[in-house]
């Protein structure tokens, strides 16, 4: 995969973080907190994937940060024997830009969902991957409002009949892919809370992008909005639904390959592959600068999940805010190391005698 | 001669100094000069006239010549309101004063009117006799009707009380730099530097400065450099040669507590506050902030000064400039926030998660005007109880405000020493009238600053000897919990919004843990040691006492020089500690017969003092935007003494 270098070394996601040669397994990263969700909730399924794939960044578990905002997913950092903050609706991504920003030895990551990260905290969210933080962020998207017991969310399908909306939902829903590419996320990705392998693969990869990475994770909320993504689960479905994403490959799905992703005017779209032929087909490629050809691909699959790409969609190299912050703090005071006395007189003083 | 000028402050103590030593010569001059020992001077024109920067000129002169001064700039909040219109005014006032003074001035000497619409706003201010300079190339017949002048005051009798200087200030300037070669427009840009050269003459003020200041501004065009000195010098000029002005006058030193001064205003003390704050501290200062009137400067200052190790982050919103902030506190910084009352507003609920979180954190509140946007580019002081109740919950913040300019810097290094010793976020309240204002300020010695160093938790602290770490196990004596920043292992632990158990730290839903934790945070803030308050009354038998918070320093001091002038004793008294309040104020308070309390509000100060102290005291308020007149607070004050309130 070709980077673009924009004058920063390149350097990885963890890059500054202290590292351990101590063994880690899930259970290191397990607090003594009793989990506390729902029976069934696809959060577990995350949780365990994440509690097993953190061993694997051999990171000094003190130096690791969990920080979410509220929802049910916001529960997270309480389960995990790292440092965490449960923040206030929304804000996670701004406390957690100071942080990173202030601490270049910390891993940190946001634990977010559908109705914290579109809704209430949007304005931070695009903002933080405008800026492109070197955080993690993992957005659970389970199209509704599990905490406050079952409301349409800014993820929910239009029409939903809901107990804020029994006459069913006007609003027309956010693509979280398609938004952060709006906002010039340097690496956007999506996975299912039931496909571990997919899901470790793509937080591997964004622990080792440096900057903001987005994940977005379809979680099944079974009390509220129960089998919103059976359709990417079901054996009969899933393959002609699922577009899986693999770098350098051709992007080809369904029974045998039978359906491949052509360009067709500005747009992406799905063809068989017997009809337009194989050279026909768009080989994927995440590292593209412009994120236009990740739009396209976001835009493959509609509200009611018909086609549905998972994987990277977009990883980018790109300066991130917190090491240019970083940088003009070091350079100001390798060239003139701050003077209290000088500040303080500054230009014009006079004295009075005694 | 020594000729005091119109209703000022008063000297405290003895008057005039004599000039100290290396006080710069002036230049040579031809005219009689009067000895005053004060002058209230205001430039008012045009938003675009740049009467702001005359105004600062103009002080600096004052400061490097060593009189005590005081500043009120006063300007619209459009950028460039339409030329020529009452709204479009702006001025600049500044009393400087052979002794120590107090405030801006009630009312100008002097004032300078750049146009009709200067002269329309500002005349009522300028008492009778007072000197008033117009520049007439202005007073035009479209000009007087847009101001709505249905004769030319120049021609009608009208100031007819004053004592009226016509200078054709725009075209003199004009003809001065008519060989530079700048366009009429440029050159008569210059108009107001022509304007502080006549007034710099007038009042035997130095030169040099404003000279080598125009230099330096427009080092990158020193043709304009050029223009504008010469615009100066003409001005100065225009007043030694011509027949148009008899006397000049002269305004000693004053006499200030020996050392070395700098002329200073709030903002930029605020800012130097807090980059002393980190160094005294040893950490790194994080400012996570929102551009908002009249705070952004206190941005602006602190983003040149990152070789003392402070970020600064301008943030998406109010909101995520407090919450990066709360951020950088966690990881170990110093954390602060900048803001003006409807910032506060929004920041609200980050402030309870730092309360519930306990974590340090410094937030500045730059009051002016409200309710909503109300008045951005003018002071009140109405945010009190914003800042102690404004938020859901029992969520209780130290409060402290500054009571002048300079003050703003020692109090900042003091919320700091609160927020970190007691790990709870702060709230500073300034406001637009000392943070625009300024004064000289006698640098500190910097070996005399607090020690603010804190320590992080490094050891699990479980009184059980299990190892673990309790986040929310308190100091006994401050009742603090330990500040563990990530990256310190064996200290993992989870903080955050939900109620946590006493001690451990976990989420806790139980009714006996919720009341301690909401008693306990409480006493937190209540225990925090306050320095006593101080009552000034010279006479030692005064009766009546005036108590002030923030701002209203100067103006109640003023006034009560004015009253003791009389021969009356009243004593005053002034609130630094609004959160917890002094230990020491109820007995205060209860000595007195009378309690004074002038605040620019509906009485939040009041509120709280009755509520706390069942003390009634005597409510005296104003929302107008401005500080209070010592001339206004002096008629209060003596109402009360003669028993009006009583
Ligand atoms: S309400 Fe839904 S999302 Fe929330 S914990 Fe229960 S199942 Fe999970």
């Amino acid at each position: 995969m070709t980077t673009v270098d924009l004058g920063l070394p390149s350097i990885g996601g963890t890059a500054g973080v202290p590292t351990t040669d101590e063994k880690q397994t899930a259970k290191s990263y397990t607090s003594d907190q009793e989990v506390r969700w729902c029976p069934g909730c696809g959060d577990y399924a995350v949780l365990a994937a994440v509690r097993s794939f953190l061993p694997e960044l051999r990171l000094k578990r003190e130096n690791t940060v969990f920080v979410s905002g509220i929802g049910c997913s916001s529960r997270f950092p309480y389960y995990l024997n790292t440092y965490g903050v449960h923040s206030i609706h929304g804000r996670a991504p701004a406390i957690a830009t100071g942080l990173a920003t202030s601490r270049p030895d910390l891993s940190v990551w946001v634990v977010t969902g559908d109705g914290d990260a579109l809704s209430i905290g949007g304005n931070h969210l695009i903002h933080t991957l405008r800026r492109n933080v070197n955080l993690k962020i993992l957005l659970f998207n389970n199209r509704i409002y599990g905490l406050t017991k079952g409301q349409y969310s800014p993820t929910s399908e239009q029409g939903k009949v809901t107990k804020s909306t029994p006459a069913g939902s006007l609003d027309h829903p956010f693509n979280p892919v398609s938004l952060a590419l709006g906002a010039e996320a340097t690496f956007v990705a999506r996975a299912m809370d039931s496909d571990r392998k997919q899901l470790t693969e793509v937080l591997r990869a964004a622990a080792e992008h440096r900057g903001s990475a987005l994940v977005e994770i379809y979680q099944n909320c079974p009390i509220f909005n129960d089998g919103a993504f059976d359709v990417l689960k079901d054996p009969g479905e899933r393959e002609r639904r699922i577009v899986p994403l693999r770098d350098g490959e051709p992007i080809r799905f369904g029974p045998d390959g039978e359906f491949g992703v052509v360009q067709d005017g500005f747009e992406l779209r799905v063809r068989k592959v017997s009809e337009v032929g194989e050279d026909a087909v768009v080989v994927h490629d995440a590292s593209r600068t412009d994120p236009g050809y990740a739009f396209a691909l976001s835009r493959l699959g509609g509200q009611d999940l018909e086609h549905t790409p998972t994987g990277i969609f977009r990883s980018v190299s790109r300066p991130t805010y917190d090491d240019l912050a970083r940088e003009q703090v070091r350079l100001a005071q390798e060239s003139k190391p701050g003077d209290l006395a000088a500040l303080l007189r500054g230009n014009d003083t006079w004295q009075v005698l005694g | 001669m020594t000729v005091t000028g119109h209703g000022g402050d008063g000297p405290a103590g003895n008057g005039a100094a004599a000039l100290p030593d290396g006080v710069q010569g002036l230049p040579a001059r031809s005219k009689e000069a009067h000895k005053l020992d004060r002058v209230v001077i205001r430039f008012a024109g045009d938003s675009g006239d740049g009467m702001q920067l005359t105004g600062d000129r103009f002080t600096s002169e004052a400061a490097a010549f060593g009189n005590d001064l005081a500043t009120l700039p006063n300007f619209p909040a459009e950028i460039r309101a339409p030329a020529g219109t009452l709204p479009g005014v702006s001025s600049f006032q500044l009393h400087f004063a052979d002794y120590d003074i107090l405030t801006p001035g009630d009312r100008p000497d002097v004032l300078v009117a750049m146009n009709p619409a200067a002269l329309k706003a500002n005349i009522r201010d300028l008492p009778q006799g007072g000197i008033l300079i117009l520049n007439t190339d202005e007073f035009t017949k479209r000009n007087l009707t847009k101001v709505g002048y249905s004769s030319n005051p120049l021609e009608d009798g009208s100031l007819g009380g004053f004592q009226v200087h016509e200078v054709a200030m725009a075209s003199l300037t004009r003809g001065a730099l008519e060989e530079t070669g700048l366009s009429k427009k440029d050159a008569e840009r210059a108009k107001n530097m022509f304007a502080l050269g006549l007034l710099s003459w007038m009042y035997n003020r130095p030169t040099e400065g404003t000279e080598r200041f125009l230099r330096e501004k427009f080092r990158r065009r020193p043709e304009i450099a050029e223009a504008n000195i010469l615009a100066f010098r003409t001005g100065w000029n225009y007043g030694e040669t011509t027949e148009a002005f008899g006397v000049t006058y002269e305004v000693a030193p004053a006499k200030l507590p020996p050392g070395t001064y700098r002329q200073i205003t709030g903002n930029l003390a605020l800012a130097y506050g807090i980059v002393a704050a980190g160094q005294r501290s040893g950490l790194d200062v994080f400012l996570g902030t929102y551009p908002i009137t009249p705070a952004s400067d206190v941005l602006h200052e602190l983003s040149k000064h990152k070789n003392f190790g402070v970020t600064t982050f301008q943030a998406e919103d109010e909101i995520a400039g407090i919450g990066a902030a709360l951020g950088a506190s966690y990881g170990g910084a110093l954390g602060v926030t900048t803001t003006s009352g409807p910032g506060i507003a929004l920041k609200s609920e980050t402030i309870g998660l730092a309360v519930m979180t306990e974590l340090p954190l410094l937030i500045c509140d730059i009051q002016r005007g409200g309710p909503s946007t109300g008045l951005p580019t003018k002071t009140e002081q109405a945010d009190l109880l914003q800042a102690m109740y404004g938020r859901n919950g029992e969520a209780p913040v130290p409060v402290l405000a500054p009571s002048s300019p300079a003050d703003c810097f020692d109090v900042a290094l003091e919320a700091t020493r609160i927020a970190l010793t007691y790990r709870t976020p702060v709230l500073l309240l300034s406001d637009g009238y000392i943070a625009n204002g300024s004064e000289p300020w006698l640098l500190p010695d910097l070996t005399a600053l607090p020690d603010l160093r804190v320590p992080f938790a490094s050891e699990p602290n479980a009184p059980d000897g299990s190892g673990e770490f309790w986040p929310y196990l308190r100091d006994p004596e401050t009742l603090a919990r330990p500040w563990a920043v990530p990256g310190t292992p064996g200290l993992e632990h989870r903080i955050g919004g939900l109620e946590k158990s006493d001690g451990r730290g976990d989420i806790s839903y139980d009714p006996d843990n919720h009341d301690r934790m909401v008693r306990l945070r409480q006493a937190k803030i209540d225990g925090i040691t306050v320095p006593d308050i101080e009552v000034d009354d010279p006479s030692g038998v005064a009766d009546v006492l005036v108590l002030g918070w923030g701002s209203t320093y100067g103006p109640i001091g003023a006034a009560c020089r004015r009253v003791r002038a009389t021969g009356t004793p009243i004593a005053q008294a002034h609130l630094r500690h609004l959160n917890p309040m002094p230990s020491n104020l109820g007995d205060v308070l209860g000595r007195y017969r009378r309690v004074i309390v002038p605040e620019m509000n509906l009485g939040q100060l009041a509120t709280l003092l009755r509520a706390r102290y069942l003390v009634d005291v005597v409510s005296h308020t104003k929302v107008a935007g401005l500080p209070f007149k010592a001339e206004e607070l002096q008629l209060v004050f003596d109402q009360v003494l003669q028993g009006a309130h009583a």
